[in-house]
């Protein structure tokens, strides 16, 4: 997976391309965990995704949390497979996906 | 049937997804069915890696086959770690907000509801978790 990040301001984008999974999800927390403090709302663009996984949505779950108090989290872009593991999760509830 | 034995570890995760991905491509497997089972493959391989062998190595073996008269596929890991039948567990309840929510349960709760049929069998010391997938 390769994270693209582009900022502006206190607003985070981070464009994901891959997989986003059990050996790629500790890169997507790693990179939020230096970034997210700095930041009033992120926007996860998932144009280039392929999948996820429980791993991944792990992440987001948390990300979704840390978000909340502040401006928020927000999901762009998601494809068919993601969608689907979205609203099996009960995850498409959760989140906010544009 | 095909298969490839490898050591469970999360790092051969994508030796796991690469090796069903050729099998998949072979038989001209529409691609969502191939991303699905590739989420499948990263929960329960996923899994094995993580508690099969509590903490110590060991193997584990993938099987693939595909019927082409029924164009049935199944994918079998078996590994000779710690009983375990992950269909036992309980789904989670995926109504919960993000505040109650858990992520326990949901990986196997996801292969469920995307293939057509998941089996656990103890077999010679060994367990068998199979997925079955039409295509």
């Amino acid at each position: 997976m390769t994270i693209s990040k582009q900022q502006n301001g206190k607003a985070l984008t981070l464009a994901l391309e891959g997989r986003l999974d059990t050996v790629t999800a500790p890169e997507l927390e790693k990179e939020l965990r230096a970034s997210t403090a700095a930041i009033d709302t992120l926007t996860l663009d998932f144009a280039k995704l392929d999948y996820i996984s429980s791993a991944g949505l792990r992440v987001l779950l948390s990300a979704h949390k840390e978000m909340s108090a502040k401006g928020g989290l927000k999901i762009q872009h998601v494809n068919e497979i993601v969608q689907e593991v979205f609203e099996v999760t009960g995850f498409g509830d959760i989140l906010t996906i544009e | 049937m095909t298969e490839l034995k490898v050591q469970a570890a999360v790092e051969n995760i994508p030796k796991v997804t690469a090796f069903v991905d050729g099998q998949l491509e072979a038989i001209d497997c529409p691609m969502k069915a191939q991303m699905q089972i590739d989420v499948a493959i990263d929960e329960l391989f996923g899994n094995i890696a993580h508690y099969a062998y509590g903490g110590a190595s060991g193997e584990a073996a993938v099987q693939f086959h595909f019927d082409a008269d029924t164009r049935m596929i199944s994918i079998a890991f078996v590994d000779s770690g710690t009983p375990f039948d992950p269909l036992a567990q309980e789904d989670p309840d995926v109504t919960l907000s993000a505040e109650e929510r858990g992520i326990g349960g949901l990986g196997i709760f996801l292969v469920r509801k995307t293939m057509d049929q998941i089996t656990y069998k103890r077999d010679n010391g060994q367990n068998v978790l199979t997925i079955y997938k039409k295509i």
